[in-house]
């Protein structure tokens, strides 16, 4: 039998290279590749001829020296005595803790926005119009930039809220006071709310120069083993109804196996808030946020909230019509139509626009340097960089964590999309 | 049991007759979109309450506000002295004396005639790329553009000699748009070679030199593509035009320049900020990352394992980095990988990252468009016989660029918005870099409403003038030729 | 060619297509199997069979929109290997006509009459331009030439796909079921286009479910089920007297009501 796609009858010849499809890829697929290597070439000749000429060379080391900065927030301990490695991990918790406050505030801020603009409430939709267009078009810099001048030179300065025996004596009121029963102040230095404590710990252990408390450790197994408990409850509802029709009322059970336990432990633990209280300069107890950090945390939330807005307005709106009319026209009522037939579909397409959201999110944290928090950028791409004058092996290590950081993001959207993708043919 | 006839038919015609009051009116409407409910009326009392409040708080500073005045302690001054002790205006004198800096940072006053006519041309540029060969739009656009070109010259400048310049040079954009509009699409070609020469000036022909460059490779392709194909004959005229621009140029443009020195005075790269810097920013490298995203979206879709995991690998490093870390590239690295000695521009390396950034940004806009377009439409250019670079210019990326237009112009807006990022690395964009320089006047410190807001005013005009408009194409070309 | 009268259609001995052997799969998926088959000149024949058949795919096979693992196709005396030369060569003189029209909505219909006669064959426009209102006119269209082709009907668009192969004075045409995405009323128009086109001589091969087109033009009908060539014969004898079972299934569906 003859193979067509097999021997050339009348044997090679070197046009075949351009004119065969069989050769042709391979041709200029050889060719990319001498054209990439000789680009590389040249880019790394240069770097070393370049480097040559500084009198440097590429080498990790300068990680381990003595850092020589203070980090104004850490996560885990960290003195100007520790290495640039240290710093640039703190940084890197920096980045993810922003990041993670920035996700979940947005999303209930892009959520919230994107049903309001979806109600038929003529002003309430077109406010949240508003917010999503004025949020949308202008610069997020310009948000965290001002987000932070409003909080560190509009608010009072500390001294502001003493309370005299004096002014009490005269009636007079102190030029600022605190918010939601004396528990949190929002100075021109940061803002001070109570801080949770508990007065019976449990105990823990210490790691890297970290401690970790066996207490946090207790209160989220609890929480994560109330919620596998609720789901086993829901699941258990659902067979009763598969079996019998009627759909056992669980909602009171659900509270209670959800947030029983974890009350009862922290009641245990001793669980008490320490509040902040001025005492001398400054507020003292509690935890001082950093206005960096809350302008930052403000602004990429309601900035990237815009953005899910849109997506959930998006979202809901792709579902056809035709698929609610068909709910109402079985019967369903809108809440059930809502739960069983809309949002399935509605996350479908909402989810993919929302995790490139959090990413979006995430490699936008950069930003802080211009509040001058000290994120991975702020530490390992800053001061680092400067101290060290390393600016190949700094940028490198950094741009490397992000991409780290986003594929696993992207990742875990990809998983998402393919566990979720609807069985068509 | 009367057995009933299912006969019928209608003697006369009902005419329509009017709805009950309950079904038209304000009343109707007010019960329909306000209080349709008891979870809705709530809704609008609170965010009826939201608005007051607003207003409220708002309006006495922006009415008391003061254009005239040379310092913030004058401004609060004529405040308490109009509204009363205690009452808050802006300050809008602050504006009043620095629009300029905000709008074109450092550049000469007695030059601002440039960049503005090369932003009016960028529009006489984009007229054949948004109008194809619709005169009538064309007119209208360059006509309308000429016009406010006009009015902003008067507005600016004063020097009669730079006024009647701009409107020869319209009146030429005009006549020609109107006489041969194909020809308009020369104009858009030789766009990057005005703009550039018209924004840093100097001499005359460093950008004719530049340009000829250009002319080798579209020679070359001309004379060879026929012969050795598009790539081959692209490839060998790049080389040369790479060998003029390295060795010959520099020459023949010296000897030029000292034979005939025309040219318009020199302006810095670090007299350039405000959104000037933006836009030059955000124009030059979304033009620039057009050629290289279609490429990018073409090598990704690409059957060539070796070119497609190139092409994913580019796109997806690039996608899963911040601007940010561009940026630094551009200020600290880039000078790493040039050969030793080459030193240049730091707005050229800025433009030349955020160019390989918004690429990535645009392949994948460009990909999206490629897959919108049916199989059958390269089946069908395969049948006739055209050849894989033929498909793609004539059939497949006419169409697939007209799709990808809403996302071209998204990717605009969020790269200019994202200029404000070089302030990082130097350079002064209007909101940081200008700001700052202003605010750090002792005349205006502690000043900080109204410079946010006059900038990001300025900003949601041209994004959200931009988003509305790529909306308006994108409803266009569902119904166009559909 | 474009002035020549109409033919009483006859059939030269002259071979157009010879296929031999040819097999292809789609990944592990045999579609087209042990295919053999020989076209004349001048013959029109006509392709049926159940859908997922491979008819589609053997005419695709024939201008190499798909590739063909084992066998030979020869096309007018070039035999289509993996040589771009000679897929080049073949699908300039080789016409096709596909299901959806496939025309360049961004184009006007002299536009896209035009396209390939100035690119692939270096026509002047001019002369191209001439050519493409004669084969317009040709169609019954000239009028519509400025316009764009969603502003055409169905019938009008699938006329005007037709005649932009022609443009390339092709000497083969192949029709990718012409007629199943038209609404009943359009068939007809263009159904008149194909046999007048059968009239002037052209060899044609045509996948179809019109089995009065069948009756009228052909002479030949192939019946294909599975990837193979299940039966051929002369229309009279395969329409009045199947052999085959698969075949008088088949036609009792399609004639069945």
């Amino acid at each position: 039998m003859a193979i067509a796609s097999d021997a050339p009858k009348d044997g090679f010849r070197l046009s075949m290279l351009i004119y065969d499809t069989r050769f042709r890829s391979y041709t200029i697929q050889v060719i990319v590749l001498i054209l990439v290597f000789l680009a590389v070439a040249w880019l790394a000749d240069n770097t070393i001829k370049n480097l040559a000429a500084k009198d440097k060379d590429i080498e990790f080391g300068f990680l381990w020296n003595r850092a020589g900065y203070d980090i104004g927030q850490q996560l885990i301990p960290y003195t100007n005595d520790s290495t640039h490695f240290r710093a640039a991990v703190v940084g890197l918790l920096n980045t993810l803790v922003v990041a993670f406050f920035g996700c979940i505030l947005a999303t209930i801020i892009g959520v919230f926005a994107g049903v309001l603009r979806l109600s038929n409430n003529w002003l309430v939709a077109r406010i949240m119009t508003v917010y999503v267009e004025v949020f949308r078009n202008v610069p997020l810099l310009l948000w965290i930039i001002l987000a932070y001048t409003i909080f560190s030179e509009t608010r009072p300065a500390p001294s502001d809220f003493r309370v005299t025996d004096a002014m009490i004596a005269e009636g007079v009121e102190p030029k600022a006071s605190m918010y939601l029963w004396d528990s949190v102040a929002i100075t021109n230095r940061a803002s001070d709310i109570p801080a949770p404590l508990v007065s019976r710990p449990l105990g823990g252990f210490e790691i890297w120069g970290t401690y970790i408390s066996f207490s946090v450790i207790a209160v989220i197994a609890v929480i994560i083993a109330s919620v596998l408990g609720n789901r086993a409850l829901q699941a258990r509802a659902k067979a009763i109804q598969e079996s019998t029709g009627v759909r056992p009322t669980t909602w009171w059970q659900s509270l209670l196996i959800l947030f029983a336990p974890v009350v009862i432990l922290l009641l245990a633990m001793g669980f008490h808030l320490e509040y902040p209280v001025l005492k001398g300069f400054n507020f003292q107890g509690g935890i001082a946020v950093a206005h960096s950090f809350t302008a930052l945390v403000v602004a990429l939330s309601l900035y990237t909230g815009a953005y899910i807005a849109e997506a959930v307005r998006a979202g809901v709106m792709a579902i056809a019509r035709g698929q609610s009319e068909a709910a109402f026209a079985l019967g369903l009522r809108p809440g059930r139509t809502m739960n069983l037939v809309i949002l399935p579909q509605a996350l479908r397409v909402i989810i993919p626009p929302l995790i490139s959201q959090y990413l979006n999110l995430t490699k936008n944290t950069t930003l802080g340097i211009a509040v001058s928090y000290l994120d991975l950028k702020g530490t390992l791409g800053g001061i680092t960089l400067n101290q060290t004058g390393r600016e190949l092996e700094c940028m490198l290590l950094m741009m490397l964590t992000y991409l780290a950081l986003s594929l696993i993001i992207s990742s875990l959207m990809n998983i998402y999309n393919t566990s979720m993708k609807l069985k068509e043919r | 049991m009367q057995e009933e006839s299912v006969f019928f038919v209608r003697g006369e015609m009902i005419n329509p007759r009017s709805a009950p009051s309950s079904q038209s009116g304000a009343v109707k409407w007010l019960r329909d979109n306000l209080f349709s409910g008891w979870m809705n009326s709530i809704l609008t009392v609170l965010g009826f309450a939201f608005v007051v409040y607003v207003i409220h708080e708002s309006l006495p500073w922006l009415m008391n506000g003061v254009w005239r005045a040379n310092s913030l302690a004058e401004c609060r001054a004529i405040i308490e002295a109009s509204a009363g002790p205690g009452a808050e205006g802006a300050c809008w004198a602050l504006i009043r004396e620095r629009w300029h800096q905000f709008l074109f940072g450092f550049y000469p006053p007695e030059e601002y005639w440039r960049p503005v006519l090369a932003f009016a041309l960028m529009f006489v540029a984009l007229a054949p790329v948004l109008y194809s060969d619709n005169r009538r739009s064309m007119l209208i656009m360059v006509g309308g553009v000429g016009v406010l070109l006009f009015l902003a010259m008067i507005a600016l400048d004063g020097s009669v000699g730079h006024i009647a310049f701009t409107v020869v040079v319209m009146a030429a954009m005009l006549a020609l748009a109107y006489a041969a509009p194909s020809k308009l699409f020369w104009v858009t070609l030789l766009f990057p070679a005005i703009g550039f020469y018209l924004l840093w000036g100097g001499s005359v022909w460093g950008p004719i030199g530049a340009l000829v460059g250009f002319g080798i490779v579209a020679a070359a392709y001309m004379l060879l593509q026929n012969r050795l194909g598009v790539v081959v004959s692209t490839g060998l005229g790049f080389v040369l035009a790479c060998l003029w621009w390295l060795f010959v140029q520099t020459q023949v443009t010296t000897a030029l320049h000292d034979a005939m020195p025309i040219g318009l005075p020199g302006v810095d790269s670090d007299q350039f900020g405000g959104f000037l810097l933006a836009f030059v920013i955000g124009v030059a490298a979304i033009a620039g990352s057009l050629p290289i995203g279609i490429l990018l979206a073409l090598g990704r879709r690409s059957d060539m394992l070796l070119v497609k995991t190139l092409c994913v690998g580019f796109i997806e490093f690039i996608r899963g980095v911040p601007l940010i870390t561009m940026l630094f590239t551009a200020s600290l690295l880039l000078q790493y990988f040039l050969p030793p000695q080459t030193n240049f521009d730091l707005i050229l390396r800025v433009i030349i990252l955020v160019t390989l950034f918004a690429s990535a940004y645009i392949a994948e806009v460009i990909r999206g468009g490629l897959a919108a377009l049916p199989r059958g439409q390269t089946e069908a250019a395969d049948s006739l016989g055209l050849d894989y670079w033929q498909a793609q210019r004539l059939i497949i990326m006419p169409q697939a660029l007209k799709i990808s237009i809403p996302g071209i112009v998204s990717s605009f807006i969020g790269l200019f918005k994202d200029t404000t990022l070089v302030a990082f690395v130097g350079l002064f964009d209007p909101l940081q870099g200008i700001t700052k320089i202003v605010r750090a006047d002792i005349n205006w410190k502690g000043v900080y409403w109204e410079p946010y807001l006059f900038v990001g005013a300025i900003f949601f005009v041209f994004c959200f003038g931009m988003s509305r408009y790529s909306m308006y194409l994108e409803n266009k070309l569902k119904t166009d030729h559909r | 060619m474009a002035d020549q009268t109409a033919r009483k259609m006859e059939v030269s001995d002259e071979v157009a297509i010879q296929i031999t052997n040819m097999n292809k799969w789609y990944g592990t998926f045999h579609v087209l199997r042990d295919i053999d088959m020989t076209v004349q000149r001048g013959e029109r024949i006509v392709i049926c069979g159940p859908s997922g058949s491979g008819k589609s795919t053997l005419i695709r096979c024939i201008n190499r929109l798909e590739e063909h693992q084992q066998g030979h196709i020869i096309v007018d005396g070039t035999e289509l290997t993996s040589d771009l030369k000679n897929i080049d060569k073949v699908r300039s003189e080789v016409g096709m006509v596909f299901q959806h029209f496939n025309l360049f909505p961004h184009l006007t219909i002299l536009e896209n009459l035009t396209l390939a006669p100035i690119w692939v064959r270096k026509t002047p426009k001019r002369e191209a331009e001439e050519v493409a209102m004669h084969y317009l006119g040709k169609v019954k269209i000239p009028e519509q030439a400025h316009k764009y082709p969603g502003q055409l009907s169905g019938g009008q668009q699938q006329r005007v796909a037709i005649a932009r192969s022609l443009c390339m004075k092709p000497r083969i045409m192949l029709f990718d079921e012409p007629t199943s995405a038209l609404d009943p009323e359009m068939i007809k128009e263009v159904l008149d286009t194909m046999i007048e086109l059968a009239e002037e001589g052209m060899t044609m091969l045509c996948v179809t479910h019109e089995m009065g087109f069948a009756q009228a033009v052909a002479n030949r009908v192939i019946f294909m089920d599975q990837g193979q060539i299940v039966e051929q014969n002369e229309p009279k004898e395969f329409f009045n007297n199947p052999k085959s079972e698969r075949t008088k299934l088949f036609l009792s569906q399609i004639l069945g009501h």
